[in-house]
């Protein structure tokens, strides 16, 4: 089975040398401004000076996403679990379009496995049998809510909560061990990031029941439990589980939580590096990929708001090469 | 024709039989990671292909058995006995087996650590001399038993002269 992979994983080790590392990351943070960054990234290979960033941003995702297209044409569904969290912000974005007036460019992204404007019209239309089977219900749960509540929050809490089971469903089903994991982790740090903001914002324990999905590594009935009580609460519950690492982090705040997630994950994908054979690698260099032009768009965020450069290292993320 | 031929004409097919297949697999799965670091770097085609290529020794070693055997048993220049003793057909099969068993494993493994070299060549493309040792490594054992294979047939030649 895994033999199969030998072609893509030996061109995706080609791709790696490619990949910033962490001495260019130090160059774009020691960098004078946002135009010395887009220089250096541009000697890199990113983008052109006449894009702007964000354009910039999809150009290097839609390249990443041909280039796999490009190595396992017939396998593309196994990465579906990549490109879920977007089908599912499509579809928080047309439930809400769907009950204010007015067209809003720009809200829809592009990388979904799902065609974004059949989602903005079966929304629009209530047609909900023309989504997927799994995004039915919770289609038709969110837009009923926010009808009758003009609750946001539930509404997206809703929707969060399916996009983080759909995720974990995915990653177990691929029968890959990496994209369990991944599922698993996007799943546990998203309900930790849930719980933080529903304790921050006093939210009750039915809310907490509703925005939480389940997963393994996780007890979300004593993390709910915990939310109710506060952050120092989930603290305490998470120093006994698989992230007790993450609790200075987000003592500190939800920027360091994240950062530490995307640390966490690359540290997940790092055997990847030295492996080749299987679907492992390919998967990996995706993830580089992201966590790539994540800390990209931190760094020339910051750069453009004129950010000192030490509170631009401590956010910009682990690199994996 | 007596059983015994028939027994060392096996030994001899096999030896070349398993070790050629062995060997194509084994060079196939390292093409195919030659393939892969030669997309987007041409220039890494002398390296690759050489650490494609270990892998196939496996074969000729396996035909070199044949070749040995089937001139011991006088298949090939003529003069084989019709009438060779069931003992000596079944010695010479045996003489056979480390070839038979050890070539197909240790190409296919060879294959796969020559995967694992290429990427590491891919990589950084200097450490070419060091990558050529790990799969070099796994042909060891395919030599000790060409070794012993070699031995053991000109033994039981010996023994039937």
């Amino acid at each position: 089975m895994a033999e199969q992979y030998i072609y893509a994983v030996a061109r995706v080790r080609s791709r790696e040398l490619s990949l910033l590392s962490e001495a260019v990351i130090g160059q774009l943070c020691a960098a004078s401004g946002e135009e010395d960054c887009l220089r250096i990234l541009n000697e890199k290979g990113w983008g052109n000076p006449d894009l702007p960033s964000e354009e910039m941003f999809r150009e290097e995702q839609k390249k990443t996403w041909g280039f796999i297209r490009e190595l396992v044409p017939d396998r593309m569904e196994i990465f579906d679990v990549f490109r879920l969290s977007a089908d599912y912000h499509n579809l928080k974005a047309a439930v809400k379009e769907s009950c204010i007036d007015g067209i809003h460019p720009g809200i829809y992204l592009e990388d979904g496995t799902l065609d974004q404007a059949a989602v903005e019209t079966a929304l629009k239309e209530s047609d909900y049998e023309a989504l997927p089977k799994d995004m039915r219900q919770v289609a038709q749960e969110a837009k009923e809510t926010l009808l009758q509540t003009r609750d946001g929050q539930l509404c997206d809490a809703i929707i969060d909560r399916a996009a983080l089971e759909a995720i974990r469903k995915a990653g177990a089903a691929s029968g890959e061990k990496l994209l369990k994991d991944y599922g698993e982790l996007i799943c546990a740090t998203g309900d930790i990031k849930i719980a933080v903001r529903c304790a921050r914002c006093g939210k009750d324990r039915s809310f907490l029941m509703k925005a939480l999905a389940p997963c393994d590594s996780l007890d979300i009935e004593l993390l709910a439990d915990a939310a109710t009580s506060g952050v120092d609460a989930i603290c305490a519950y998470l120093d006994h589980t698989d992230y007790a690492d993450a609790v200075d982090e987000l003592k500190k705040s939800v920027a360091a939580f994240e950062r530490w997630c995307d640390n966490r994950m690359i540290e997940t994908i790092r055997p990847e590096i030295h492996n080749p054979f299987g679907i492992g690698p390919i998967a990996a260099y995706i993830l580089a990929r992201e966590n790539e032009i994540r800390t990209v768009r931190i760094i020339l965020a910051a750069k453009r708001n004129n950010l000192p450069e030490e509170m631009l290292r401590e956010r910009v993320r682990v690199m994996y090469v | 024709m007596s059983l015994g031929l028939f027994f060392a004409l096996t030994g001899a097919a096999l030896a070349a039989a398993t070790s050629g297949l062995g060997s194509a697999r084994g060079v196939g799965i390292a093409g195919q990671a030659a393939a892969g670091s030669c997309t987007d770097n041409p220039d890494l085609f002398s390296k690759v292909l050489i650490l494609q290529l270990l892998p196939g020794t496996q074969g000729i070693y396996g035909l070199l058995i044949a070749f040995i055997c089937l001139s011991q048993i006088g298949l090939l220049g003529g003069g084989a006995d019709p009438n060779m003793s069931l003992s000596t057909g079944l010695l010479y099969l045996a003489a056979c087996v480390p070839v038979i068993i050890v070539e197909p494993i240790s190409a296919i493994n060879q294959g796969k650590t020559s995967v694992a070299s290429i990427a590491m060549v891919t990589k950084k493309q200097e450490t070419f001399g060091k990558s050529m040792i790990f799969p070099a490594m796994v042909e060891t054992y395919a030599i000790l038993a060409l070794l012993i294979s070699i031995l053991a047939i000109f033994g039981v030649s010996g023994m039937a002269a």
